[in-house]
């Protein structure tokens, strides 16, 4: 991809985050679409680091993605192809993002124990066993918390889920607080509900919200709660994401571009999250649903890799030619693999004793692999990991120490399981 | 076509047993053999004169299409069932068989000819057919042509004698499940994921029309995923009808939760029918036959697994199966039928009536 399309890259236009964000803070209407792309994001290159995750929903097949196993009883009909980094094989169905696995690294030998889809989501989303009672932040929390600099116009944890339905979850960033909590823009698009109403003047609506803030700071005089600094955030968030709508306006983006990625729900989310990523928002996940192949997993597998495959490869390339990778950690995840087995509809269950994570960015090794599984892919035989492990990686990955801690309510709780650690394998 | 078959007193004539679980199955067009597909990427063949059982070895991938070129020869007195002549009863007295070529198609796209009856078949020719799966392979009813079709969308015809290619079938969106030649000649049909049956010219390469067998499809909003197409399909013998078979009704596709239906087309105007089985059963139709006595015979199944009978869409019969039928096949005397079971279990039920 060619940088100039973007950028002139003069120190004219050289635009420091911070002076950006300040910029886009007073108003200054205009002055992001006049700066480029790659500029902001050599920028953000330097400023800081930010983590994207893909999250395949329902959990995908390990042996149909990074960890085939074919010519085996439970390696299905599915060829293992090689990829650009020599002696490493993933499954047929990701041939684009074999092309690019000189960017990427794998960890086969995952085992998180919990083979129920809330729980090890749960698990893979906190890098921890689920204590009844306590809840711990999820990893966008944690790195919206870590990474961000508190002065954001966007907020630092963004959700991008398939089909309709925005909302703000507050349940994600537990003791961290609201502001931390995740917002979810349904099919790439911002809350649209919460746009002025055609029938509202401007100046009326400046009168209403001066009316609801007055109100809200008189209620939270006596009876702030945190269901109340929830509400508060949460309203305050949406406002941003409304006030900065034209960065979820994915036809500023080059047409070529756009037609990599593909003119489907899953490259339009792709787009966006490297749009937001690249417009400072810290934590960008897209769910891609739907993986929980009980019944003809092979068939279905063909339709969602088939639509993961080229939006991801070239949502890795654009952010490698973009000079992003370094700071972005990538992670591919689910909440379980799938059974080795194939049952009788032609399906793979759930299965945590033995899956796949697949990374890349921020200094991961590439071409990196850790763990190994048996010869049908029924057991780890090398380097188990479970979900703590590999919560500390993506930390240690942007250069955070995991080993610190929170101390809500006075009480220190390590910010990764104490239990665990980096996979250092994977760490430059 | 016997007189004496009685699809009521369909029962196990002969349960073959494979470690690997069972994709495919048919008839060699004498009868004397039973080939069937596996989960380990190979064929086996099981001869029922003699019980003998020979791996067919070459494929790496799995296998769905199997076809055989002469399409048609005279059945051996072969009744696979009670009165049981297979397995051995005539070994002594038994013949080599007649040559015919086997085609069989597998996931890697690849078509695979064999000599079907050797005494260990290996692969004669190799054709890099689709790109992706090939599901699903027939041969014209004069024995000359091969079809297959994939998830290219694409219907291929093929030289029988030499594999060399002979025309592309393009117009399908999505992957093409299943096809079948009319008995008459110079018409194939095909059926994709979205249940849309093409019916092709022969000699231009066009569509004449397309029948509408949507209601084997749907698109499940909850797990943005596709679900559909023809598992089985088969004409009549005499052509006026076209049998296809899947599911139907699907609430929730990645648990398989919906119905096995058959479509039943009239040749002439296109019309279909539904034929349902009359219990309330979850689950997929995997093959289907019109027999030549003129009833529907369709096999499939879930947990375990069904044979259903119709006489015009009435389900007048049914045979519970222990195992799901991942497909069906009729024995060319009719006297017969085999399924392939996910246990690995190659059944061959007879519709013979008992000795009393």
């Amino acid at each position: 991809m060619d940088h100039c399309e973007y950028a002139c890259g003069t120190a004219d236009h050289a635009l420091n985050r911070r002076s950006f964000l300040g910029a886009a803070a007073t108003g200054v209407a205009g002055v992001l679409g006049g700066f480029t792309s790659a500029a902001n994001a050599r920028e953000l290159a330097k400023a800081g680091k930010r983590v994207f995750t893909i999250f395949l929903s329902g959990g995908v097949s390990q042996l149909e993605s990074w960890d085939p196993k074919p010519g085996t009883d439970t390696g299905g009909p599915f060829r293992a192809i090689p990829t650009s980094v020599p002696g490493i094989h993933v499954s047929e169905l990701l041939p684009h993002t074999a092309k690019q696995m000189h960017r990427m690294a794998l960890v086969r030998g995952v085992n998180t124990h919990e083979d129920e889809h809330s729980r090890g989501a749960v698990i893979m989303l906190t890098g921890r066993r689920i204590e009844p009672g306590f809840e711990y932040p999820h990893l966008g929390a944690v790195c919206a918390k870590l990474l961000g600099t508190g002065k954001e116009e966007l907020p630092g944890h963004i959700q991008i889920h398939p089909g309709g339905g925005g909302g703000f979850n507050k349940q994600d960033a537990a003791f961290l607080g609201p502001r931390y909590a995740s917002v979810t823009v349904g099919d790439g698009k911002p809350p649209a509900d919460l746009y002025r109403p055609a029938g509202l003047t401007a100046d009326a609506d400046r009168q209403r919200e001066a009316l609801r803030q007055k109100l809200n700071a008189r209620f939270a005089q006596s009876r702030r709660t945190a269901m109340t600094e929830a509400y508060a955030e949460s309203y305050d968030q949406a406002a941003k994401v409304i006030a900065r709508g034209d960065v979820f306006d994915i036809t500023k983006e080059d047409p070529k571009l756009a037609d990599k990625y593909g003119r489907h729900d899953l490259g339009r989310h792709l787009l966006l999250a490297r749009r937001l990523l690249e417009q400072g928002v810290t934590f960008v996940n897209v769910q891609h649903t739907n993986y929980d192949t009980h019944h003809e997993n092979f068939d279905f597998h063909i339709e969602q890799l088939g639509e993961f495959d080229q939006p991801f490869a070239t949502f890795l390339e654009d952010l490698a030619d973009r000079g992003m990778l370094d700071s972005t950690l990538v992670v591919v995840m689910s909440e379980f693999g799938r059974t080795p087995h194939i049952n009788h509809l032609y399906g793979r269950d759930h299965w945590s004793k033995a899956w796949s994570v697949a990374l890349a960015g921020c200094g991961l090794k590439p071409g990196a692999v850790v763990g190994k599984t048996n010869a049908n892919g029924t057991a780890v035989t090398d380097r188990e990991v479970n979900a703590g492990h590999l919560f500390h990686t993506y930390l240690r990955a942007v250069g955070q120490d995991p080993t610190k801690s929170w101390h809500p309510n006075d009480r220190p709780v390590p910010i990764a399981d104490p239990k665990a650690s980096a996979i250092g394998e994977l760490l430059a | 076509m016997p007189a004496t078959v009685d699809f009521k007193q369909t029962r196990v004539g002969l349960d073959l047993k494979h470690p690997s679980p069972l994709i495919g199955c048919r008839f060699d067009p004498s009868g004397r053999f039973l080939f069937v597909s596996a989960q380990d990427s190979t064929i086996q063949r099981y001869d029922l004169l003699t019980g003998r059982k020979t791996p067919l070895v070459g494929h790496q991938s799995w296998v769905r299409g199997i076809a055989f070129s002469p399409a048609t020869a005279e059945p051996l007195p072969v009744h696979p069932g009670p009165p049981v002549v297979g397995l051995g009863a005539l070994a002594a007295a038994t013949a080599r068989a007649k040559p015919f070529a086997l085609i069989s198609g597998d996931y890697h796209g690849k078509l695979v000819w064999w000599d079907g009856a050797a005494e260990v078949p290996s692969p004669v020719r190799t054709v890099e057919a689709h790109d992706g799966w090939c599901r699903a392979v027939a041969t014209s009813p004069d024995g000359k042509t091969v079809a297959s079709c994939g998830n290219d969308h694409l219907v291929k015809l093929w030289n029988a004698a030499d594999g060399k290619p002979e025309r592309v079938l393009a117009g399908h969106d999505s992957h093409v499940y299943n096809l079948a030649f009319h008995p008459a000649g110079g018409r194939i049909v095909s059926c994709d994921l979205k249940g849309v049956v093409k019916d092709w010219d022969l000699n231009t390469g066009k569509v004449v029309r397309e029948l509408d067998a949507k209601v084997l499809h749907k698109y499940d909003t909850g797990f943005r995923a596709d679900i559909g197409g023809a598992r089985g399909m088969a004409f009549a013998a005499d052509g006026s009808a076209l049998a296809v078979t899947g599911i139907t009704n699907v609430s929730n596709a990645f648990a398989g939760v919906g119905n096995p239906l058959v479509v039943l087309f009239d040749w002439k105007d296109g019309k279909p029918k539904q034929l349902k089985p009359k219990e309330a059963y979850q689950g997929t139709g995997w093959g289907v036959a019109i027999h030549p006595a003129g009833f529907t015979v369709a096999a499939g199944g879930a947990g375990n697994g069904r044979i259903w009978f119709w006489t015009g869409e009435e389900n007048v019969h049914t045979v519970n199966t222990p195992a799901n039928c991942h497909d069906m096949c009729l024995h060319p005397t009719g006297t017969a039928l085999a399924v392939a079971g996910h246990t690995g279990a190659a059944t061959v039920y007879t519709m013979l009536p008992a000795k009393k």
